[in-house]
């Protein structure tokens, strides 16, 4: 594997197999881990949150277990950052183009993202795992940091 | 040769996904011949900027207001149909 996606996560901020239950739930989850790492400020839980309910960031990938991708504005970011979830059921999120529409989730990347020319690596990081099947599979069975570096590498 | 065309870039927030895409799209058209001036925004400063851009690749649905062209862009994020989706680009790009 080549993605590079380890080099960009903080290994404080991957939370696997966790038990939460709602879309909400899991992005305070994550948005905590980078709240006490320093990536973000106390409002960026917020306003992810918030966004999410108007637009939201579910992605299709036609799987029992999607991927979602939260995020909001630059304003709420102190430095860039990612961090992932992994849940033992998937939760709710609506469908990135088509908000109508409900996709179960089973992996989360919460992205603290200020300056899109630099973040362009992060992007396609993420875009290369959730587009691999093979990697997805490897982190749904993720139990430790040591799992997800052998998947992400 | 005809005028280079402009293609905006939209998502939510216009800074994550958007710039996913119109790096995917870059490089995809570099690789059919094509190249194009690239805008991104948020979803909705789009009716307020359509009129200066030839068509709009958008991850997030757009107000139907619009008029030029709109291509789905999630398939850049999932993968799934992104041949048919650049097939679509490259149309718009060669009108």
């Amino acid at each position: 594997m080549s993605d590079g996606l380890m080099q960009l996560l903080d290994p404080e901020a991957i939370v696997l197999g966790s038990d939460a239950s709602t879309n909400e739930e899991i992005i305070r989850i994550l948005a905590g881990r980078l709240e006490a790492l320093g990536y973000v400020k106390s409002s960026y839980a917020d306003a992810v949150v918030r966004r999410e309910m108007t637009i939201p960031t579910g992605l299709p990938l036609e799987r029992a277990d999607n991927v979602a991708v939260p995020h909001t504005d630059p304003e709420h970011v102190l430095k860039p950052g990612i961090a992932m979830g992994t849940l033992i059921k998937p939760v709710t999120f609506a469908n990135m183009e088509d908000p109508d529409e409900k996709l179960p989730v089973g992996f989360v990347f919460l992205l603290a993202i200020n300056d899109k020319d630099k973040q362009i690596e992060a992007l396609q990081s993420v875009m290369a795992t959730i587009q691999n099947p093979d990697a997805l599979d490897g982190l749904r069975s993720a139990r430790n940091l040591d799992d997800v570096r052998a998947v992400l590498g | 040769m005809s005028k280079q065309k402009t293609i905006l870039f939209a998502c939510g927030t216009g800074i994550a996904t958007s710039t996913a895409v119109n790096v995917a799209v870059t490089e995809a058209m570099k690789k059919r011949g094509l190249t194009f001036n690239a805008q991104q925004a948020k979803a909705t400063e789009v009716p307020g900027l359509a009129d200066s851009v030839d068509f709009i690749v958008s991850t997030t649905p757009i107000s139907a207001s619009v008029t030029k062209p709109v291509i789905k862009g999630l398939a850049f994020l999932t993968g799934i149909g992104k041949d048919k989706v650049l097939d679509e680009i490259e149309a718009q790009l060669r009108k």
